[in-house]
């Protein structure tokens, strides 16, 4: 007794070939998922304790970004800094700000300010600012344009497939080291000056392993 | 597992040992006896497996357990944990956010100092380093102050001020106290008892001094179980009624003779003495000539594997030893040794002899006050004291021999005289001598209080308990071996409230100032010329206050009457201080639990160490079978079941296991003390027996044996489980994985092996070569003469690289973590080895690492400058690598070994280094955190690493340096240098690992006219 149609067999193969499909498509999804923004929380502004503008503080009034970033230079840990600095300018100006209170208060009181972070390394990751920003590598190849951005945001992916393009390719991505803290400023000629540079600064292409993950 | 049941009588045993012994070195009796059981059962790479994965889950509760980790895994995947940045709200100034900062401070032991610089992330001490400015370290550690940094975070510690076991404040304790005081103040301190550990701190001697001017009446007492009081005893015996303390320059002798003296791995100054010993024996190409040492010892200590000659003795032919070798010189009574060892002494003495004034006799801690006047009266006879050997005045604050303040506080307790006991960092109701009876007389005191870390034994039976500061939580200062002075500075706000000896001795004597004023008031008081502050800021910085050494004093020996004990019996017991938990001090120390202790590799336990003769005589091998063991009754003691046995001393009885040594003289048992905890901790006495804690040897230790006591043996009922290492991770080869030979030998033929058949060097592979692209290539050389195993680099290796503990039962699998082992070797007779050799074995770092071609996830991988990387993210946990590793150095997390949750952990941990988790592989890196590190920091200047830049954990804490890292692509660097030497080889390079790490064969000294 026939209890499949004939049509049947065409559904069968058309499952066989879709269901490979559905698990490719399936798969296909989970990456593009791990890559998405909703991942990787790139160009997502968290909610700050105060709403800091780099646009205004950069931009505006011209501020080095290591006037705050102190130990950009000389640490793994690029800084964030202490309420200190910020009452600095704030003990003259804007003194009765409601949207400064909490700089005060922790001022005060000396009960710290807790941000959100931003850009986070798994724990598995070891980065160090010290050696990018002596290395040639400007603020803006990872950070995007803090300078532009009044709610501060991640501007960049920071998988590990995006930190790759430049350890395998410095020569695109490295600038003198005098335009580290440049955020506007581009190359005429990035390969030519690139490969000059990577010369200059005795920049090796560190893929090994352990470089970053220990 | 291999079948262990095979009948071999001792007869059998003994022939293949005698065969074997002879032409290879050997690492357990169990290999030597039955060899083909023996590799069989070590060739399987995981014997682990052979056990169920785990015991105590079963199928329901795994399901569950998958269940919910599956469900987890599935929710952390989907976002990046939120995390907060807490900036300062004013930045300390010189603080840099992740750059570490040095401290220095330093460690007692018995009141003794180590200086150490402590690492400081961001407040938190995380690592301990030697300072290379103190004469007690030189830059090294030994293990315990390596460990002491879990002790600070150990979350087992007392956290609150108890009154009766509840919970009170430190303001109700003073009120109680003071209350207390005051009709005793009236009397001038009538009724009040001090008891703390041997004082060396110069501030606290002179607080104890304004105390006891002000309450006369009052007692101060200090004991340590294993103080220094043979020690001062033996100086007064020798000086005429004098204390004395008594220090050495080894670097300058050419004979040394240690009478039952572990000097190179304990006791004060013993990190100094390595380092000093060992600079006049490190055998280069050309060496012709080294220093000696004879060891005269009961149980194997790192000395004695160090030792050119060692002589196995029981305790009490020790003490007849030290006298022949007295008489030898024409110093005391003398005695006869007996034929046996007659001849060896009297090569000794005759070398002795022709080295005067560069020779050192050394008494052990343990060994009694006639063996130290000995010492000393030989040494002035020899013309070594002022040379090799200097007395002074003592470094204690008040000279007191421990045991004896002890008894009369005993006694002044018992009869009802003590009215307030004040107890600081002791325990005695744990460590008093078993005979006085301190429980019972401490309850005859209407008020006692204990100020320690932990709320243990002693605590228990006091009325109150105040939490007690950690070194790196207190002001104060402490002398070294030889009377340098340093300032203790805190690293970190004290964790729970804890007190010191400083502030409640200030109390006492109504001084309102905290021990920061304490300490600086002491000391501008003492130096009233200088510039205070600068001084102060100085002695800070370099950890060591200059010009406090002592002076050494000619003391003219005046050897009164001695005479030997003359205690001997068939079967003595030896008490010692634990390798790793000290005398229980330590014992809630995960670190120093798990680390398998020097010779025996035990771990999480001690037990009753003697030779295979004795066990024999005591009927522990032969006919009597253990229940249900079918026929393992010959094999049993060299299998991790124990069997146990009691000791009758008078009429205290100990029930221990039994364990066999090689090496250990007959007729004589070691037991150390500081096991047996009952109120330690959650690690010193775990609810579950299972899982260690061991045998409480003070029940058996008596105020007139605490060297060592006459004892009966009889076999107690079942037996007992210990973890031991010694056979796990074996290298199953006979191919000259260790090689030693003396300097005779050296000299005839520097390779002290015969060279290998098989394609050297890394020749040959299928794999592209290696290049450097920045032109270093990292190595490391390890040099086995002068490494006694003290297990300095285990526990700083430990340290640096977070790795976890995993407990007692995952031991007995083999599933233990330590990053690098030290295997100790023997070769020749099982009863006195004639080498023991130690050699710490790490990752070997190979370019041609059969590890890597195996990974299936490249999780192994190589680096351009030559290391073998370990990936942890990457890895999924095949096991592959350890599979096809030929020196057993990759360790695999079985479970979350590593603990995420306590807090207090959290803060230990080192930044720099990931935290493992379950299901992967880790192993040595050759701390690549710190050769990161090195280069930034170079290349940020724009330069090459300088070498010796660069320190591994393990080679900074090494007392003796035997371990060196540096750059093998620079000729000039130490370490090509050591691999260019004709005596380093490499483990297993035939099989054309071309490993990274070398190997200095051990050479040993040997004097001609000793056989053997």
């Amino acid at each position: 007794m026939q209890i499949f149609p004939r049509s049947a067999n065409a559904i069968a193969r058309a499952s066989i070939v879709g269901g490979a499909a559905l698990v490719g498509f399936l798969g296909f999804l989970l990456y593009m998922l791990q890559q998405s923004p909703y991942v990787t929380q790139q160009g997502v502004a968290l909610e700050q304790p105060v709403p800091f503008s780099h646009q205004h503080h950069v931009s505006g009034l011209g501020i080095d970004c290591r006037y705050c970033h102190t130990s950009v230079e000389t640490s793994n840990f690029a800084g964030i800094p202490p309420v200190a600095t910020c009452m600095n300018c704030h003990k003259e100006i804007w003194t009765n700000a409601k949207m400064l209170e909490p700089i005060r208060e922790a001022y005060r009181s000396g009960v710290a300010i807790q941000w959100e972070r931003l850009h986070r390394t798994p724990d598995f990751v070891q980065f160090n600012h010290s050696i990018h920003v002596a290395k040639g590598i400007g603020c803006v190849s990872c950070h995007g344009r803090v300078d532009q951005m009044q709610l501060t945001y991640q501007a960049e992916p920071m998988s590990m497939g995006w930190c790759l393009q430049c350890h395998r390719s410095p020569e695109k991505f490295v600038r003198p080291r005098d335009k580290v803290y440049d955020m506007a400023w581009k190359a005429d000629d990035q390969q030519a000056l690139g490969a000059q540079l990577v010369k200059e600064y005795r920049i090796q292409s560190k893929t090994n392993c352990s470089v970053c993950h220990y | 597992m291999a079948d262990n049941t095979r009948e071999l009588d001792l007869d059998t045993f003994r022939t293949r040992f005698d065969q074997k012994a002879e032409r290879s070195h050997w690492m357990s009796l169990h290999e030597l006896g039955d060899e083909e059981s023996f590799f069989a059962s070590v060739s399987e790479e995981f014997p682990q497996q052979a056990v169920p994965l785990n015991d105590g889950v079963d199928r329901r509760d795994f399901v569950k357990l998958m269940g919910s980790s599956l469900a987890l895994a599935g929710l952390s995947a989907c976002t990046v944990p939120q995390e907060k940045i807490v900036p300062y709200v004013r930045q300390p100034e010189n603080m840099v956010p992740g750059k570490p900062l040095f401290f220095a401070t330093a460690m007692t032991l018995g009141g003794v100092a180590t200086g150490v610089l402590v690492e400081s992330h961001m407040g938190r001490p995380t690592k301990i380093e030697g300072n290379p400015d103190h004469p007690g370290s030189m830059g090294a550690t030994d293990v315990f102050t390596q460990a002491s940094i879990l002790g600070l975070y150990d979350p087992d510690r007392a956290k609150t001020v108890r009154h009766l076991g509840n919970i009170t404040t430190w303001t109700n304790f003073l009120g109680a106290l003071g209350t207390e005081l005051k009709p005793l103040k009236d009397a001038a301190g009538e009724g009040i008892a001090i008891l703390t550990e041997h004082v060396t701190s110069p501030t606290l001697g002179a607080q104890m001094k304004t105390l006891l001017a002000a309450l006369p009446k009052a007692r101060w007492h200090q004991y340590e179980p294993h103080g220094r009081d043979n020690d001062l005893e033996g100086s007064r015996l020798a000086f005429g009624g004098a204390f004395a303390s008594t220090w050495y320059a080894f670097d300058k002798a050419d004979v040394v003779v240690s009478i039952d003296a572990d000097f190179l791995a304990s006791g004060p100054g013993s990190v100094r003495y390595a380092r000093d010993f060992m600079s006049k024996r490190r055998v280069r190409r050309g060496t012709s000539s080294a220093n000696r040492l004879y060891s005269i010892e009961t149980m194997p200590t790192p000395t004695g594997t160090a030792a050119d000659h060692r002589l196995p003795l029981k305790p009490s032919e020790i003490e007849k030893f030290a006298f022949a070798l007295g008489g030898a010189f024409g110093v005391g009574p003398g005695a006869s040794l007996g034929s046996e060892h007659d001849a060896w002494l009297k090569a000794v003495a005759k070398d002795l002899e022709s080295s005067r004034g560069r020779s050192i006799v050394i008494a052990g801690p343990e060994q009694p006050a006639a063996v130290h006047a000995l010492a000393h009266a030989i040494n002035e006879t020899l013309g070594n004291t002022g040379v090799t050997v200097f007395h002074s005045d003592p470094i204690d604050a008040a000279p007191a021999i421990g045991r004896e303040s002890l008894r009369q506080l005993s006694a002044d307790m018992a009869a009802g005289k003590v009215r307030v006991l004040l107890m600081v960092g002791v325990n005695p109701v744990f460590d008093a001598p078993a005979d006085f009876g301190f429980a019972a007389a401490l309850d005859k005191v209407p008020f006692r209080a204990s100020l320690s870390l932990y709320f243990d034994e002693t605590a228990e039976l006091c009325h109150w308990h105040v939490p007690q500061t950690h070194y790196l939580e207190s002001w104060g200062d402490a002398r070294a071996f030889d009377g340098t002075t340093s300032i203790v500075q805190p690293l970190i706000a004290p964790l729970y409230n804890g007190r010191d000896a400083h502030e409640l001795f200030a109390i006492l004597t109504d001084d309102a100032n905290m021990p920061y004023d304490i300490v600086r008031n002491y000391w501008k008081a003492q130096k009233p010329g200088l510039d205070f502050e600068a001084s102060w800021n100085k002695w800070l910085r370099d950890g060591v206050i200059e010009g406090t050494a002592l002076t050494p004093r000619a003391m003219p020996v005046a050897l009164g009457a001695i005479a030997p004990s003359n205690r001997s019996g068939d079967v003595e017991v030896s008490f010692r201080p634990d390798p790793a938990v000290y005398d229980g001090r330590f014992a809630n120390n995960a670190w120093l639990q798990e680390l398998p202790k020097p010779i025996t590799k035990l771990t999480w336990d001690n037990a009753a160490l003697m030779s295979p003769a004795t066990a024999t005589k005591l009927g522990l091998v032969g006919d009597r079978g253990l229940p249900g063991e079918g026929n393992e009754q010959n094999l049993h003691l060299w299998s991790r079941r124990a069997p146990v046995i009691e000791i009758k001393h008078g009429s205290r009885a100990l029930k221990v296991a039994a364990w066999v040594v090689p090496g250990h003289p007959d007729g004589a048992i070691t037991l150390h003390t500081g096991y047996g905890r009952t109120r330690g901790g959650s690690v010193a006495s775990p609810k579950e027996k299972a899982k260690g804690g061991g045998f409480n040897a003070y029940a058996l230790r008596t105020s007139d044996a605490l060297g060592y006591a006459v004892t009966q043996v009889v076999i107690a009922e079942g037996d007992y489980q210990l973890a031991c290492t010694q056979l796990h991770h074996v290298m199953p080869d006979d191919r000259d994985i260790v090689r030693s030979g003396t300097l005779e030998e050296f000299t005839k033929n520097p390779a002290l092996a015969e060279v290998h058949e098989g394609p050297h060097s890394g020749e040959m592979s299928l794999y592209p070569k290696w290049e450097s692209e920045t032109g270093y290539k990292w190595g490391l050389a390890v040099d086995t003469t002068v490494c006694t195993g003290c297990n300095g680099c285990v526990i700083a290796c430990h340290a640096e690289n977070n790795i976890a503990i995993v407990g007692k039962p995952q031991v007995m699998m083999g599933r233990e973590l330590h990053w690098m082992r030290i295997d100790t070797y023997y070769k020749g007779s099982m009863k006195s080895p004639e080498f023991s050799v130690n050699q710490p074995l790490m990752c070997q770092h190979c370019e041609n690492a059969p590890c890597e071609p195996v990974c299936p996830v490249e999780a192994t991988s190589h680096s351009t400058e030559g290391l073998n990387e370990m990936t942890y993210n990457r890895c999924v946990g095949t096991r592959y690598c350890a599979n096809n590793c030929p020196y057993k150095v990759r360790r695999f997390n079985y479970f979350q070994f590593a603990d995420w949750d306590t807090e207090s952990l959290k803060l230990m941990r080192n930044p720099d280094v990931t935290v493992r988790s379950r299901g992967v592989m880790e192993k040595c890196s050759l701390c690549v955190q710190r050769i990161n590190a090195a280069r930034i920091d170079a290349e940020r200047e724009g330069r090459r690493i300088r070498d010796g830049e660069i320190r591994t954990a393990c080679q900074a804490a090494c007392p003796t340096q035997a371990i060196v890292f540096g750059d093998v692509a620079d000729p000039n660097s130490v370490v090509s240098k050591l691999k260019a030497e004709p005596h380093s080889y490499r483990v297993l390079e035939e099989v054309n690992t071309n490993p990274r790490t070398s190997y200095l064969g051990a050479v040993r000294n040997k004097n001609k006219e000793i056989a053997g």
